[in-house]
């Protein structure tokens, strides 16, 4: 096939991709936009192979075949709890993918080990693997802290902010001297390489646990951008328009999550959290609750809140907890499920598992509605969060949460926190509405509490 | 020239993409990010001409491992986006 029919299948397809993307933005047209998107891309691939470059085809359906085996079981075996984990190797496998790319172009363009290529492609085959190889590694070290498998607490080296500037120097540095003298062997290339895969890990290690939502939307930018910048080193606008594309929806969702929290980009990545003083000392009681009693609140109730963080995903409460809304609902009250844009690991990450528990989407609010909700809510109940409903971040200015924006349980009639232990939360920050005059702890397993209620009206 | 005209469709289209994004609800933002980091596999129609292309065999083999990176974040992006999306129901419909 000519480059221009090529082409004008590829201006199909990313009609495909922004009409795909456009309908991802309500729930109800969702599904379908995802599959346009899908033809778009299995358009762009076939028309590929009808390309005058490619002369064998052994190792295309090899590549592919093994690929889409890992990717499938993957997708349909990972439990939602698990998704944001999911989400960073996909990222990973984006970026690696864009930097073997870049890399395979300026290889194959290479006459006696120095590549034949102009400046330009030579300074995007840069970009493609630096932006890929930190997508690559950050993504990995992003995965272990949300699997476990590393300590999800923030780990700062001494002069960290100097680090990173020195390797980004270096990475600018090696792209400058790779560029005049392009050799594939030579010290400038091999810095090229080395800086990326760094990059990635002296960026997110420093990020605690609880700022993980901030950290997968600006991979998921990153690993469009590296598209991008491999569309620029092979000369291909599909790659260019659709990565940027994933780029720009990658940096919006980190704006919200950084808005969320009250806090610039540049204090996510370069300030691990909880490093802070611990806010003003709280005085006062807290005023435990036993199942029962919580139950007869809740019976009374005409209007109840729930609101779900980390600990309920954790808890794998999430079923019990859609059962218990479905029983407060036949009791005759109102029930909403409240989620604050950075609850969980990645952003939308509650929403997920309420949907999959069942839970119909139009009871899913958001902060904003939430809050114009609560003054006037009988009973607002909080499974597993704890920053995100502290008043001190309204209240208490010497608090390191102070400003960020939350979800005021405490302006409900009463207020129930279930909750493992009286400790402090992610931050390490004390806090309030456990002391509060209508709070009402209920200590023990997120889980075992809400079944321990259902029990109740089961009765 | 031709850098410029490619930096022109690069800039359009990052602001296409935030028009596109910003009107998204919080509940959709999970299966928007899988969906959209699907997209971002677009980078297998590079790899593809990597892998097939007989520039060498280093070439190749680089080739190789970038379609397979790049057809699980195309296929598992993808699959599971659809997954979540399903779940995504109003009490009425079921």
């Amino acid at each position: 096939m000519s480059p221009i029919a090529i082409n004008l299948v590829y201006i199909v397809a990313a009609a495909l991709f922004i009409i795909g993307l456009k309908m991802l933005g309500r729930p109800e047209s969702a599904p379908r936009g995802n599959q346009l998107s899908a033809l778009g891309m299995a358009l762009a691939v076939v028309v590929t192979l009808f390309s005058r470059e490619i002369l064998t085809f052994e190792w295309i359906v090899g590549g592919v075949a093994l690929g889409t085996i890992v990717g499938a079981v993957a997708a349909r075996r990972v439990e939602m709890t698990a998704m944001p984990e999911l989400v960073a190797i996909f990222n990973g496998s984006g970026g690696a993918a864009s930097l073997l790319v870049g890399w395979s172009a300026v290889q194959g363009s290479a006459v006696d080990g120095v590549a034949t290529m102009s400046i330009f492609a030579l300074a995007t085959v840069s970009a493609s693997i630096i932006i890929g190889g930190l997508t690559t590694t950050g993504s990995l070290i992003a995965w272990g802290k949300l699997s476990g498998r590393m300590t999800s607490a923030p780990v700062i080296l001494p002069g960290q902010a100097f680090i990173n500037i020195f390797l980004v120097g270096t990475a600018v540095t090696g792209t400058v001297l790779f560029v005049l003298d392009p050799q594939l062997t030579g010290i400038p290339f091999l810095l090229i390489l080395g800086t990326a895969f760094l990059l990635g890990i002296t960026s997110v290690n420093p990020i605690g646990g609880a700022d993980m939502p901030v950290v997968i939307a600006l991979l998921n930018s990153y690993s469009g951008l590296a598209a991008s910048a491999a569309g620029f080193a092979i000369g291909n606008l599909l790659l260019i328009v659709a990565g940027a594309l994933v780029g720009a929806s990658g940096l919006i969702l980190t704006d919200i999550m950084c808005r969320a929290m009250n806090r610039s980009l540049g204090n996510v990545l370069f300030s691990g959290f909880g490093s802070a003083s611990a806010g003003t000392a709280i005085e006062g009681e807290a005023r435990p609750v036993n199942a029962e009693d919580a139950f007869l609140m809740l019976e009374a109730a005409n209007s109840v809140v729930f609101v779900p963080g980390y600990g309920m995903a954790v808890a794998q409460a999430q079923h019990v907890v859609r059962e218990l809304g479905e029983a407060l609902e036949k009791n005759g009250a109102e029930v909403k499920f409240a989620i604050h844009p950075v609850a969980g690991r990645m952003p939308g990450h509650m929403n997920v598992l309420l949907a999959e528990a069942n839970v119909s989407y139009d009871q899913l609010i958001d902060m904003e509605d939430a809050n114009q909700m609560l003054g006037r809510t009988d009973v607002a109940v909080v499974i597993g969060a704890n920053d995100v409903v502290n008043p001190a971040a309204r209240e208490d200015e010497a608090s390191p949460i102070y400003g960020m924006p939350i979800i005021n349980v405490d302006h409900a009639r009463t207020v129930i926190v279930m909750k493992r232990s009286l400790g402090a939360g992610f931050s390490g920050v004390q806090n309030r509405l456990f002391f509060g005059e209508n709070t009402r702890m209920l200590l023990g397993d997120a889980k075992a509490s809400t079944s321990a209620l259902l029990g109740e009206f089961k009765d | 020239m031709e850098a410029v005209l490619l930096a022109f469709v690069l800039v359009l289209s990052i602001f296409l993409g935030f028009e596109l994004i910003s009107k998204v609800p919080a509940t959709l933002h999970t299966p928007l990010m899988s969906g959209s980091n699907a997209i971002s596999g677009i980078t297998l129609l590079g790899a593809l001409t990597a892998a097939g292309a007989e520039h060498g065999e280093m070439a190749v083999w680089l080739g190789f491992a970038a379609v397979v990176f790049a057809s699980i974040n195309v296929v598992g992006g993808y699959l599971v986006t659809d997954r979540m999306l399903k779940f995504f129901r109003k009490k009425d419909d079921a």
